[in-house]
């Protein structure tokens, strides 16, 4: 069957689609965007997740003829048009959050839904909202860094606040972990 | 293999009837998985995404009638208030990703003991009822009687989950599950418990520990008649240890679960009456404070 829908503003078109094909399948093999990783194929890993309309998900579990005149925004469409980096690419470049780098495409898109909804996520939503992306390599610790420096950019970009933080001294799994403290927290600074 | 896309309600019943081996799919995050692995290949895949009604929930102080296709992310982020168990058990499934795109219909659909929904639903009440609906009409399907075995229910084969419909809570609602850590985990077990003060009841659901998700009948009946005989519904005095003890083992004594690779059967037992009391006691501190704060 014929797919078409918009990636990245563009209209493209994808043909020969076999029904039951994802639509990680037809970005990677059919419109040229391998960006998104093809990792689990089981929702686990969180490597494919892409913007369905607005919505982060991932791009293994949507079925292909689901997306016919819907709207995917890849990680591709998370840099400028020449090229540039988007904010949240560019912080996880500086606070070396990138190992082997599987499974980064999806961490960008999903860090990029957090700070679109809560320019300044405390440590414990930062680790609910990526709680759907595996990464084998990092540890995690340079990732957080990562979400906190990304934060103060874009809080420092819009004029507000100070940024994601360790939060008011509660330990992990305990409260919201919301920012009062200074700075972006541990290793954030620029 | 057949992708259907029908815009409309009507379509997508005319379609199933047409095609009564054609797989639904929604959010896709237990269809997709079984297409990408090729566990199962189906004749046609009915995409029940342009169906917007399905998205949709409506309260009218009573019942919620929730949409087949309401996701995860919005039940916990608009129906936490009037279905408080089971918007705990919408947090716990999966991922944010999967949340943003999986619903209650989905979980129905696919009737695993293991779906997080299951008991939540089952201590919601015995009028908690599943619409199901195909050309030939629409029948009302009591939760407790949905369930048939593993991943079976009763729909027919040109039948569609619509919505489910579930009363609004008028007490407090637990929902408590275990797994290996906190996101990503298919339930070993899991418990849904609920108090029903206006009718004097109370309800449970038991997850992932024995054949389809199931109530813990005798352990429902027990707590009513406590509550009732000792008018700790009009007090909201302490239950006393051996109350929690028994009921714990009463809801241990319901299961029949398994070994498997998630956990062996005596542990799912013996979580399953931690499970219990913890909920319980949880359930009435918060049931005793509102006793209390309207005195």
């Amino acid at each position: 069957m014929r797919v078409t829908f918009t990636a990245n503003g563009k209209p493209v078109e994808a043909d020969d689609v076999w029904e039951g094909e994802s639509l990680l399948y037809v970005l990677r093999e059919r419109v040229g965007l391998p960006g998104s990783k093809n990792a689990c194929e089981q929702g686990e890993c969180g490597s494919c997740t892409v913007y369905l309309d607005g919505v982060p998900v991932c791009a293994c579990l949507v079925a292909a003829g689901q997306v016919q005149d819907r709207e995917v925004l890849t990680v591709e469409g998370l840099a400028g048009e020449n090229g540039e980096l988007g904010l949240v690419q560019q912080a996880f470049v500086d606070a070396g959050a990138v190992q082997c780098g599987f499974c980064t495409p999806g961490l960008l898109v999903q860090t990029d839904a957090l700070l679109e909804r809560d320019p300044q996520p405390g440590d414990n939503d930062i680790r609910e909202a990526l709680s759907g992306n595996l990464c084998r390599c990092t540890g995690y610790e340079k990732i957080m860094d990562a979400v906190r420096l990304a934060s103060v950019r874009k809080c420092a970009a819009r004029g507000t606040g100070q940024g994601a933080g360790q939060g008011t001294g509660q330990g992990a799994g305990q409260g919201t972990g919301r920012n009062t403290g200074p700075g972006a927290g541990k290793g954030g600074a620029e | 293999m057949e992708f259907l896309r029908p815009a409309t309600w009507d379509e997508a019943l005319a379609a199933k009837a047409e095609n009564p081996t054609a797989l639904p799919i929604a959010g896709g995050t237990d269809v997709m998985v079984e297409l990408n692995f090729d566990v199962h290949r189906p004749s046609a895949i009915l995409d029940l995404n342009r169906v917007t009604e399905l998205t949709e929930w409506t309260n009218d102080g009573a019942v919620v009638r929730l949409g087949a296709s309401v996701p995860y992310a919005r039940i916990i982020a608009e129906l936490s208030g009037p279905l408080p168990g089971l918007a705990l058990a919408a947090r716990t499934v999966g991922s944010p990703q999967i949340r943003n795109r999986g619903g209650v219909g989905g979980n129905l659909g696919a009737a695993s003991p293991a779906g997080d929904s299951h008991p939540a639903l089952l201590a919601a009440g015995r009028d908690v009822f599943v619409e199901a609906a195909s050309v030939r009409g629409t029948r009302m399907i009591p939760i407790d009687d949905f369930y048939l075995g593993v991943k079976r229910n009763c729909l027919a084969a040109d039948e569609l989950i619509r919505a489910v419909h579930v009363p609004v809570a008028d007490g407090p609602q637990q929902f408590s599950k275990i797994g290996t850590r906190n996101a990503m985990v298919i339930a070993v077990c899991a418990f849904g418990f609920a108090l029903h003060p206006k009718n004097g009841t109370v309800g449970t659901g038991i997850g992932s520990a024995a054949p389809t998700p199931r109530r813990a009948v005798e352990a429902e009946e027990y707590l009513r008649g406590v509550l009732t005989e000792r008018g700790l519904w009009e007090s909201g005095g302490p239950l006393g240890a051996e109350v929690v003890q028994r009921f714990g083992e009463l809801v241990k004594a319901a299961a029949s679960p398994i070994d498997d690779v998630r956990g062996t059967a005596d542990y799912r037992r013996h979580a399953l009456a931690v499970m219990a009391r913890r909920t319980l006691t949880w359930c009435w501190n918060d049931y005793g404070r509102q006793i209390r704060s309207a005195a």
